[in-house]
């Protein structure tokens, strides 16, 4: 199966399915976070999730890699699947997955140990501890993080004194050290001043090439400039957790479908 | 606002002032006056000889070494057995256990422990180690006995030490694919590391400075030689301060005082060795 694409710079192709929910339930206890969710996340892509404070998109994000499973009493009903495999499963390692799909968060939240500790670290906890192979693999997600330039000479300096910005890079080549097929970013721009959002946004757009992200974003415009995919959460009332439309993000924005869609999109709520 | 209220609003102003004043006065002239006597009335009797030497004459004359080398023993012995108990219940209630009933009423229980009156812990000891497990009146038998008392601190501090692991922490490295266990070892131990130290040397200090259970498990007030074994009895500084003080007719005052003098400086040296070890810390996060 597959997903029709339109991508930004205005080519139509067709991508694989990576991710896909089919009829997903998210439960907090009894408070009911996601409802009924079904959609298909295209490879090579970057898709967006947006939608107003509590409407359960990180929720949604955190479906991926079962980062809801530390939380006490959280339940998933129906089908989360990468690759066709549902992931959750009981023969399912949580561990390989992690590794397969990363995480950025919201906030920078590099280790307090070196620049060159926090890239290694994945690494390291999957076995690989040959100094020169480290160093391989630090240089190279360095720069595929857009941020080699700038800490090449403070390898051995904190990650903590590095600036908001190049943090949030930082974490990003954490995730990329341990070679991810998905990287789910929970609000990546959301602490960072608009210069250093641009730089993450174009650093996505290059990932995107060789990888699958889902990022959540408070920032309708940047959903607009940086996605292929958009997905609308919204909550009514006293329901959050609602999908109230998904497409490409171009027509989303221009032509959406979904009155609540128009109503987000254009300010007249959230 | 009448002139009238203004004076009242100063004078009750004036009094929080002054009653707030008094009440740290009173907290702090006790600690001065305790550290000042001890200083004048026992320094007189610390020497070379003092702190090197076997007593004689039941204590009135020589010196307290075998007293000083048994508290040190007595603090490495509780070091050895609670640190490591302490630590590694620490990350399992923290970490591992499910938040239900059971875990909470044990959290309780821990915190319980704490308050237990020192000479229950030296019955049990003597009861348990003494006795049942056929310890005998020994260094061994105290240093467990202490070690189940300082365990409810070392417990505790480690507790809130891992707990004031920041999440963001432990999120990032189970999400670049870390198992739990490696996200413990390599971020939660390292972070929470000066805060478990901390909570063990204070807990090291208070072994120091217990007199009631260590009187029933092994605490003798002289002894020929020092300890050879884990086995052996051993002599200890606050037990000898006790006995010379109630029961030996004519000690020098001044050597009852010398002897709390020594007491109190290797108690408060880890006391503050103890605050070091957080400033330090802190300094190296925050700095």
């Amino acid at each position: 199966m597959s997903v029709n694409v339109l991508s930004n710079n205005k080519t139509t192709h067709l991508n694989k399915v990576k991710l896909k929910t089919e009829r997903v339930n998210l439960y907090y206890g009894t408070f009911q976070a996601l409802r009924n969710i079904t959609l298909d996340i295209p490879e090579h892509a970057i898709t967006a999730v947006i939608g107003p404070s509590g409407c359960g998109k990180s929720s949604f994000l955190r479906l991926f890699n079962r980062m809801n499973d530390l939380i006490t009493g959280a339940k998933v009903g129906g089908h989360v699947k990468i690759d066709g495999i549902s992931i959750y499963e009981n023969n399912i390692d949580v561990v390989e997955l992690r590794k397969r799909v990363g995480m950025v968060f919201q906030k920078p939240n590099p280790f307090p140990m070196s620049v060159f500790e926090n890239v290694a670290f994945g690494p390291r906890r999957h076995g690989r501890n040959n100094r020169s192979e480290l160093e391989d693999i630090v240089e190279r997600s360095l720069r595929q993080a857009a941020l080699w330039d700038e800490v090449e000479d403070k390898l051995e300096q904190s990650a903590l004194a590095l600036s908001g910005g190049q943090q949030q890079r930082l974490c990003i080549a954490r995730v990329l050290a341990v070679e991810p097929e998905v990287i789910l970013m929970d609000e990546p721009c959301s602490a960072l001043d608009p210069v250093a959002t641009l730089k993450i946004e174009d650093l996505m757009r290059s990932l995107a090439e060789d990888y699958t992200i889902v990022i959540v974003t408070h920032n309708m415009q940047q959903a607009a400039r940086v996605s292929d995919m958009t997905a609308f959460l919204m909550m009514e009332e006293d329901r959050a957790g609602v999908l109230a439309e998904y497409g490409p993000t171009s027509e989303l924005f221009t032509n959406p479908k979904d009155k609540r869609t128009e109503d987000y999109i254009t300010g007249r709520f959230g | 606002m009448t002139s009238r209220t203004m004076v009242s609003r100063q004078l009750s102003q004036r009094t929080a002032f002054g009653l707030l004043m008094l009440a740290t006065t009173i907290v702090i002239v006790p600690v001065l006056f305790i550290i000042i006597y001890m200083i004048v009335n026992g320094a007189g009797a610390i020497s070379w000889e003092f702190l090197t030497q076997s007593p004689s004459q039941a204590g009135k004359a020589g010196g307290i070494f075998p007293a000083i080398v048994g508290t040190f023993y007595l603090m490495l012995g509780t070091l050895i057995f609670a640190l490591p108990v302490g630590v590694t219940a620490g990350i399992y209630l923290t970490e591992y256990a499910r938040d239900n009933w059971l875990t909470r009423l044990i959290n309780t229980a821990i915190l319980n422990l704490a308050g237990v009156p020192s000479i229950v812990y030296g019955l049990f000891g003597l009861g348990v180690f003494v006795l049942a497990l056929n310890f005998g009146m020994s260094l061994l038998a105290a240093s467990f006995t202490l070690a189940c008392q300082a365990l409810a601190m070392t417990i505790t501090t480690s507790r809130e030490a891992i707990l004031a692991v920041p999440r963001e922490y432990k999120e990032g490295s189970l999400a670049v694919g870390a198992t739990k266990w490696q996200t413990v070892r390599h971020i939660v131990l390292p972070q929470a590391l000066p805060g478990i130290i901390t909570g063990a040397v204070l807990a090291m200090s208070r072994a120091a400075g217990e007199t009631a259970p260590i009187l029933v498990v092994g605490a003798a007030f002289f002894l020929p030689g020092l300890p050879q074994s884990p086995l052996d009895q051993f002599m200890a500084l606050p037990y000898h301060l006790y006995t010379a003080a109630a029961h030996v007719p004519g000690m020098p005052k001044s050597t009852i005082w010398g002897v709390a003098l020594v007491l109190l400086v290797v108690v408060m040296s880890f006391n503050v060795l103890a605050t070091v070890i957080r400033l330090r810390a802190r300094k190296r996060r925050y700095g």
